[in-house]
């Protein structure tokens, strides 16, 4: 427990002082505050932009951020020196899982509290930002074990961040894409909570939301399995 | 003398390249030990297995009188280990990057402090490390090793790449550590910090032990010549076979004043060391 602590508070002063890790906690946030107050269109769903940045910063921000640190880690041979110093692999995943979750939990706040949710709608978006965090961390994780340097894990996070983030958003405006973006996660996620306080009728959560996320889920942690096996973290 | 590091037949290869082969010697308490050899000769290889970190083909060995098979956490905090390439958190300042390995060790935040005066970081405590030059980086990694007050240290080549002035502080401060008991085992491929530093040397070569003993010894040992080098006042060389028939006439050469320095014929440890393996120590 004591080696999980000292990984998650470096964890928290490092962040601080790393614009590029910190502004991906910040930005889709802020600019949903932002938007949802200064746009107003004719015919725009409520809580428009609160929905749309919550799916982007789901699919970008847990990603990018464990993909980062984790490759930046090695790169620079810290992660060797905790290694050495007796600090598990899984004690250092855990840690900074849970830091960026924790740090992707707040994000979530304030999106809930931009969409005004509440008792079962406020639950069924929680759940969904929950899933969507940790399924886009497992993805994350593979991508920083396999990196080699930060260079080479941003290479391969920026394609892989654009399909999780960008899709759900421009399935909205192409049938074509929405029928492909239905297999992975974050469209599942955006249906999901584009689906909260829309309608009279009680919200539902579908079988192929519930299928396809199940499904990503597997997927992810296969994927985290054998990237583990056979890089492991050194 | 107590033994505090055991290596017997340790063997490792990576895939069909065999790096160790078949390495045995023994670290006593408070000795500086230096393992010499080229650069990719498996020094910080045979440091990992003896610390548990990889494991070993066959062959075993032992810290502490443990088995290095069956190390525990409560057995690491037993050593300290600097490697050349051990990174340092960048955007966290000395006292910071020190603190994340004392709460790993659940060492009290007074030995950071501790750590930090004795490697003369003190002042820079709030320096972020991407500010610290390669020497302060280096004194760095020696106060993580230092904090935890270990009774076995592992350098790995502490002073690669650092200017004469600072690899001599961290010289001394290598001493001083000897002085306190502790046992040092010093990776490196520099001559004159193997033989200022080390009671026991082991040149590895091509995975084998090429030769072993006190750094004087082996010097004396590879000494063919065996001649005195007596450098004379009016500035010319003579030299006589080191025994008994050439005693007489260099003290004869003292008492009148002309022998202005004696020297011996033995190599020093590059000298033999490339004609054991044909090669230079780089």
């Amino acid at each position: 427990m004591k080696n999980m602590k000292a990984i998650f508070m470096k964890q928290i002063i490092d962040t601080l002082r790393n614009k590029t890790v910190f502004i991906q906690f910040l930005m889709f946030p802020v600019m949903a505050v932002i938007m949802e107050k200064a746009v107003r269109l004719e015919d725009m769903p409520e809580h428009f932009f609160a929905k749309l940045f919550a799916v982007m910063f789901v699919g970008m921000a847990p990603l990018t951020c464990m993909a980062a640190i984790i490759s930046e880690e090695k790169e620079k041979n810290t992660l060797r020196a905790l290694m050495m110093s007796n600090v598990k692999a899984w004690q250092y995943l855990i840690s900074i899982g849970t830091y960026i979750f924790l740090m992707c939990m707040a994000g979530t706040a304030v999106f809930a509290a931009l969409g005004e949710y509440q008792g079962k709608e406020l639950a069924i978006f929680l759940l969904s930002m929950i899933s969507g965090i940790i399924l886009s961390e497992l993805i994350g994780a593979v991508i920083g074990i396999y990196g080699r340097n930060q260079m080479a894990a941003t290479s391969v996070t920026m394609p892989v961040m654009m399909i999780f983030s960008f899709v759900p958003m421009l399935s909205m405006f192409n049938e074509t894409i929405k029928k492909f973006a239905r297999i992975i996660y974050s469209q599942q996620i955006s249906d999901l909570i584009n689906g909260l306080g829309t309608s009279e009728v009680p919200f539902k959560i579908s079988s192929e939301n519930m299928m396809v996320i199940a499904a990503n889920f597997m997927i992810g942690i296969v994927l985290f399995a054998v990237a583990y096996k056979k890089k492991g973290l050194e | 003398m107590e033994v505090t590091i055991k290596a017997d037949h340790i063997v490792k290869s990576f895939g069909s390249k065999k790096v160790l082969d078949g390495i045995s010697f023994q670290v006593r308490k408070g000795q500086i030990f230096g393992l010499l050899g080229p650069s990719g000769v498996g020094k910080t290889t045979l440091i990992k297995i003896l610390t548990g970190q990889l494991e070993c083909d066959s062959g075993t060995g032992e810290i502490n009188s443990v088995d290095i098979h069956k190390l525990t956490g409560e057995d690491h905090k037993g050593f300290g280990i600097m490697m050349d390439n051990f990174g340092i958190y960048e955007r966290l300042n000395c006292y910071e990057n020190l603190k994340v390995f004392a709460q790993i060790y659940d060492v009290k935040e007074d030995s950071i402090i501790n750590a930090l005066k004795k490697v003369g970081l003190e002042s820079a405590k709030k320096t972020t490390a991407e500010k610290l030059s390669k020497g302060m980086r280096s004194r760095l990694r020696l106060a993580r090793v230092f904090m935890t007050e270990p009774d076995v240290l592992f350098l790995d080549e502490p002073t690669s790449g650092l200017d004469p002035a600072t690899a001599d502080e961290i010289h001394k401060m290598m001493l001083a550590e000897k002085e306190k008991g502790k046992t040092i085992f010093l990776t490196t491929h520099t001559m004159s910090e193997a033989e200022k530093l080390c009671d026991y040397l082991v040149m590895i070569n091509e995975g084998k032990i090429a030769e072993q003993g006190c750094p004087q010894e082996i010097c004396r040992r590879y000494d063919h010549q065996r001649m005195l080098k007596i450098h004379l006042s009016d500035g010319s060389d003579i030299q006589f076979p080191h025994n008994e028939d050439a005693a007489e006439e260099i003290a004869e050469l003292i008492k009148n004043g002309r022998a202005e320095t004696i020297h011996t014929t033995e190599p020093n440890l590059e000298t033999v060391f490339m004609e054991l393996t044909g090669k230079e120590l780089v």
